[in-house]
């Protein structure tokens, strides 16, 4: 099972700009290698990331093979309001993951 | 006198024939790669018809990788980010990557800050390239060039 791992400040000012960081477990197979009996190995990468606060998405990552193994993904946001911050990975062969964050603004 | 292929001969023959499969199976197997061409293709595909201008656009990356297997790369834009004038996304390519897409990045108003970051691979010496397309419709870009002595996308699992 995937795990993830996600930093966000626990709380912050109202207006204030935050920033994100995410972590998450995956081999992210390009589907460009072989094995050493030449077979090629099937693509399995997570296609897209997407965080929403309180419903509303703010930030959207669509993914290739190029990125890194163990995806690592920082970005920011203004803290408008207390609430949580969900995040969602998907991906080939079914992979779903969903993590979320509480935020206190204030 | 009748002719007989003699040792020499068939060794020979025998020889380039052999070499011949190798050389046919080395250009099976070479990964696929992608061209400078291909990577503009690839630009041209997310912007359209439009005009991208160079500047805007900060690239980080180290300039000198050991691994391509993880590249720290982090893309910020000069934008206030505002919902008169903010960044809608920011696209990664690469020119020698089998392919050029690297990553999308969307984001809005509520980013307050256009700056993303992430690791990424890559598979030769080469430079990236990173396009943003702006909430009035313009697109701007950055480049940097990165020497990798150890690339992504070669090694057997």
């Amino acid at each position: 099972m995937a795990s993830a791992l996600i930093n966000v400040p626990a709380r912050a000012g109202r207006g204030e700009i935050i920033e994100v960081k995410t972590l998450i477990s995956h081999p992210m197979e390009t589907g460009f290698r072989r094995s050493q009996l030449g077979a090629l190995i099937p693509r399995d990468i997570i296609r897209l990331f997407v965080c929403t606060y309180n419903g509303t998405e703010v930030f959207r990552a669509e993914l290739h093979p190029a990125i890194a193994a163990n995806p690592f993904i920082v970005f920011s946001t203004v803290a408008t309001e207390s609430g949580t911050i969900a995040f969602r990975w998907t991906g080939d062969n079914g992979f779903s993951v969903a993590e979320s964050a509480a935020i206190t603004v204030g | 006198m009748k002719r007989r292929t003699s040792r020499r001969q068939f060794l020979l023959a025998a020889g380039s024939a052999a070499a011949g499969i190798g050389l046919a199976s080395v250009v099976q197997v070479k990964p696929a790669r992608a061209t400078p061409a291909e990577m503009q293709e690839a630009i041209r595909k997310v912007v359209g018809p439009a005009r991208v201008t160079t500047g805007k656009v900060k690239l980080d990356l180290p300039p000198l990788v050991e691994n391509g297997n993880t590249v720290p790369l982090a893309v910020s834009v000069a934008s206030p980010m505002i919902a008169a004038d903010h960044v809608r996304a920011i696209h990664v390519f690469t020119e020698k990557n089998p392919l050029p897409e690297v990553v999308s990045f969307r984001l809005g108003p509520r980013a307050g800050r256009a700056s993303v970051a992430t690791r990424i691979r890559l598979a030769d010496t080469q430079t990236v390239v990173a396009v943003c397309e702006l909430s009035d419709g313009s697109f701007w870009s950055g480049s940097a060039d990165v020497v990798v002595t150890l690339a992504a996308c070669l090694e057997e699992p």
